[in-house]
């Protein structure tokens, strides 16, 4: 299939991988304890297990799955909001397919809908504002969720409701900013990271500028990559390349998607309608200052959270689990205390159980099978 | 004494009079499907069909008797609609068990406001494959719900078939060294379901594989009486059939992720939406683990057939790990191919 198997082909994963091998033996940071290099988003992580690289990578390389999954990092008490906002009678609750399974500290939005609230699964924002024009009688919201790269569709879409005079729609603005989460993660002290595949999708939108303070202030090379096996591998080889040389850059490794200077007209959108939030609540990595946005005043006749009294209630993470020591590349998935015992994919506990995103979702439906045999 | 006409039914949609047991229902029930069923174990309209049983045991030494609902959502789609569906999945579960499909019932429960030009059209598509599958629909039962309270349709049907002497294929049978085989194109049902329901608005042509199997087996099993296992993909796909050969004969299975075929528009469609078209359903695919020895001349008789043309080997059953599929990608690594936690897509059979 065109523009897919050009990016999985066998033979020039081969060749990468060659030279992955023979490069890691000539970095001299890597011969006295493995490289870490951390994958940000999800997406590098599901396709990272999807074709199995991680066993055909030397030993002396170990992934990091970072942060970027905006489902996994949601706070139980977001999913409380949203069921509070669901329960309404006139209300019609739209999210993207993956947050029905997020648990809430009561209840998934999918045991809500199942309890009889009405909640459809949309596969973008305008198939909300398309309910709300169907559906006058009643009130119906967008779960706003994920980074920079759903962001300007999600203002966009308040835009057009802006435009045709849409009155009975809202977004309830989950929307969160990957950058200052990089930084908290630089900025731990229990942190060991060599190196960054930084997130292709994102970066579309946001361009490479800011990234920069991560070479400039840190000295970590961050690769900005796309999600192909290929494009996965090739863009560790670059990681390798810098720090051989003793060099730490910015790169763009997913030109073909990415333009240096990002999405001017979608940066636009994102900015007339979204403001930073002084703070935002991660899961697995607790508060982070300007890590989240809200709707600006401008827009505020769409905002669920002005529209609608919510919980908003602060859930702590069970106390059982690790998913910030994970995060950070302190512990594998398969060393924290409840992974594949009270945590699973069915009965998650931890952020990164949640999606197919998550690390240790990942680790468990896909991964090595005697990592999977200590569960 | 000439038999009496059969009565017509005049009505344009389904009421609650058609479900009361009055002379409304004995239209819908004369006209729509005495009329196209047609046989003479139904047109009696007693209470239940009655069999020789002679003549059945001289066709075989066990019976088969199995029974599924169909509930999919649209129920009219590209390729087929929920009637064709009804029979050709529960003539398929029969098939698999190496069975020769006999007798089906029909049971629907229809919702209050139905198009009665729908319900004729499912009927027709009804009869049609139960002729293909050479299968009688011989009794049934019709119940009407309050509009809201069902959706369109919903349909069970039951089925009887008769076993040959010396088959017994299980999912306890699968034995370290034997191959795996699919008889095509996998995903086709599910992928076509998904674009029915229109959200997504793909410009592609994605057509139901719903077809019956029984002719299938029967060829498979005249080379090969001592099949190990057989299961027909539909709901959960062929990953969940090859997690219950695994977990139920104590093997690993290991495929090999580029002998899948898959159509290119139906990877299409899991490439858009993050999708696996191993757990999408099928409605007229079978996984067969076959004795090593064997495995030439299986597929050479699935190739020949018509429902097999596409058969491919796909993977191969090992010792350890028990429980456990594992799926060798095309870069030569190997990840867990698991069992879905809850469902990938809403209600697809």
């Amino acid at each position: 299939m065109k523009f897919v198997d050009e990016f999985r082909d066998p033979d020039m994963a081969k060749v990468i991988l060659e030279r992955i091998h023979t490069l890691v033996d000539e970095i001299p940071q890597a011969q006295d304890r493995p490289l870490q290099i951390m994958e940000v988003c999800g997406g590098h992580t599901h396709s990272i297990f999807r074709y199995g690289l991680e066993e055909l990578l030397p030993d002396k390389i170990e992934l990091v799955h970072g942060p970027g999954c905006p489902v996994c990092v949601l706070p139980m008490g977001r999913v409380d909001d949203c069921v509070a906002i669901a329960e309404h009678p006139d209300v019609i609750f739209t999210t993207f397919g993956d947050a029905m399974r997020v648990p809430g500290s009561k209840k998934s939005l999918q045991q809500a809908k199942a309890e009889g609230c009405d909640i459809r699964m949309v596969y973008s924002p305008m198939d909300a504002l398309l309910l709300a024009r169907k559906h006058p009688d009643k009130k119906v919201v967008f779960f706003g969720l994920g980074f920079e790269t759903t962001m300007p569709s999600t203002a966009l879409t308040l835009k057009q409701a802006e435009k045709e005079g849409i009155n009975n729609f809202y977004l309830f603005c989950n929307h969160i900013t990957i950058i200052p989460t990089i930084k908290a993660i630089l900025d731990s002290p229990d942190m060991y990271i060599d190196g960054f595949l930084g997130p292709g999708h994102v970066s579309m939108v946001i361009g490479q500028a800011p990234y920069e303070f991560i070479s400039a202030q840190y000295q970590r090379p961050l690769i900005i990559s796309g999600f192909e096996p290929l494009d996965v591998l090739q863009s560790l080889l670059m990681v390798l390349e810098q720090l051989k040389a003793g060099e730490a850059r910015i790169e763009n490794q997913y030109k073909r998607i990415v333009p240096d200077g990002g999405n001017m007209q979608a940066l636009k959108a994102v900015s007339d309608v979204f403001e930073l939030r002084e703070f935002f609540e991660w899961r697995g990595l607790g508060s982070i200052d300007h890590s989240g946005v809200r709707i600006r005043d401008a827009y505020a006749q769409y905002d669920a959270e002005r529209a609608f009294a919510l919980p908003n209630l602060k859930i702590a993470d069970p106390k059982s689990c690790q998913c910030g020591e994970v995060l950070k590349g302190v512990i594998k998935p398969w060393q924290c205390k409840v992974f594949g015992k009270q945590c699973t994919p069915e009965t998650p506990m931890g952020a990164l159980m949640v999606s197919t995103e998550g690390a240790c979702s990942a680790y468990y439906s896909y991964g090595k099978i005697d990592a999977r045999n200590i569960a | 004494m000439t038999k009496p006409q059969r009565r017509t039914l005049k009505a344009s949609t389904i009421t609650m009079a058609h479900g009361a047991g009055g002379k409304a229902m004995r239209d819908l029930i004369e006209d729509v499907f005495v009329g196209t069923f047609d046989n003479e174990n139904l047109n009696k309209l007693e209470d239940q069909a009655r069999f020789e049983l002679a003549e059945l045991q001289a066709q075989g030494q066990k019976l088969a008797f199995t029974t599924d609902s169909y509930v999919v959502d649209p129920v009219e789609f590209c390729g087929g609609d929920i009637g064709t569906l009804a029979v050709n999945g529960t003539v398929n579960d029969l098939a698999v068990s190496g069975a020769i499909p006999k007798y089906l019932s029909c049971g629907m429960i229809l919702e209050e406001g139905l198009e009665v030009s729908l319900l004729r059209r499912i009927v027709a598509s009804m009869r049609q494959a139960a002729d293909e599958a050479g299968v009688t629909i011989v009794t049934g039962d019709t119940k009407v719900v309050p509009k809201g309270k069902g959706d369109k349709i919903f349909i069970n049907t039951t089925g009887i078939g008769v076993i040959a002497e010396g088959v017994n294929i299980s999912a306890e049978n699968c034995k370290p060294g034997d191959k795996v085989i699919v008889n095509g194109f996998v995903g086709d049902h599910g992928a076509a379901i998904l674009n029915a329901r229109g959200d997504l608005a793909l410009d592609v042509e994605l057509a139901t594989d719903c077809q019956p199997l029984h002719g299938l087996m029967q060829a498979m099993l005249e080379v090969c009486p001592e099949l190990h296992a057989v299961r027909d993909a539909s709901r959960g796909g062929v990953a969940t059939v090859l997690n219950e050969f695994a977990e139920s004969s104590e093997v690993s299975i290991r495929l090999f992720e580029n002998k899948i075929p898959v159509r290119d528009e139906v990877r299409g469609v899991c490439e858009i939406l993050g999708l696996d078209a191993l757990y999408f359903a099928n409605e007229g695919k079978l996984v067969v683990v076959v004795p090593a020895e064997k495995t030439d001349a299986v597929l050479e008789v699935m190739k020949a057939h018509p429902a097999g043309q596409g058969s491919a080997i796909i993977g191969e059953v090992l010792e350890g790990y028990a429980g456990r599929v594992l799926v060798q990608t095309g870069f030569g690594g190997e990840r867990i191919l698991d069992m879905l936690v809850g469902e990938q897509l809403p209600r697809i059979c």
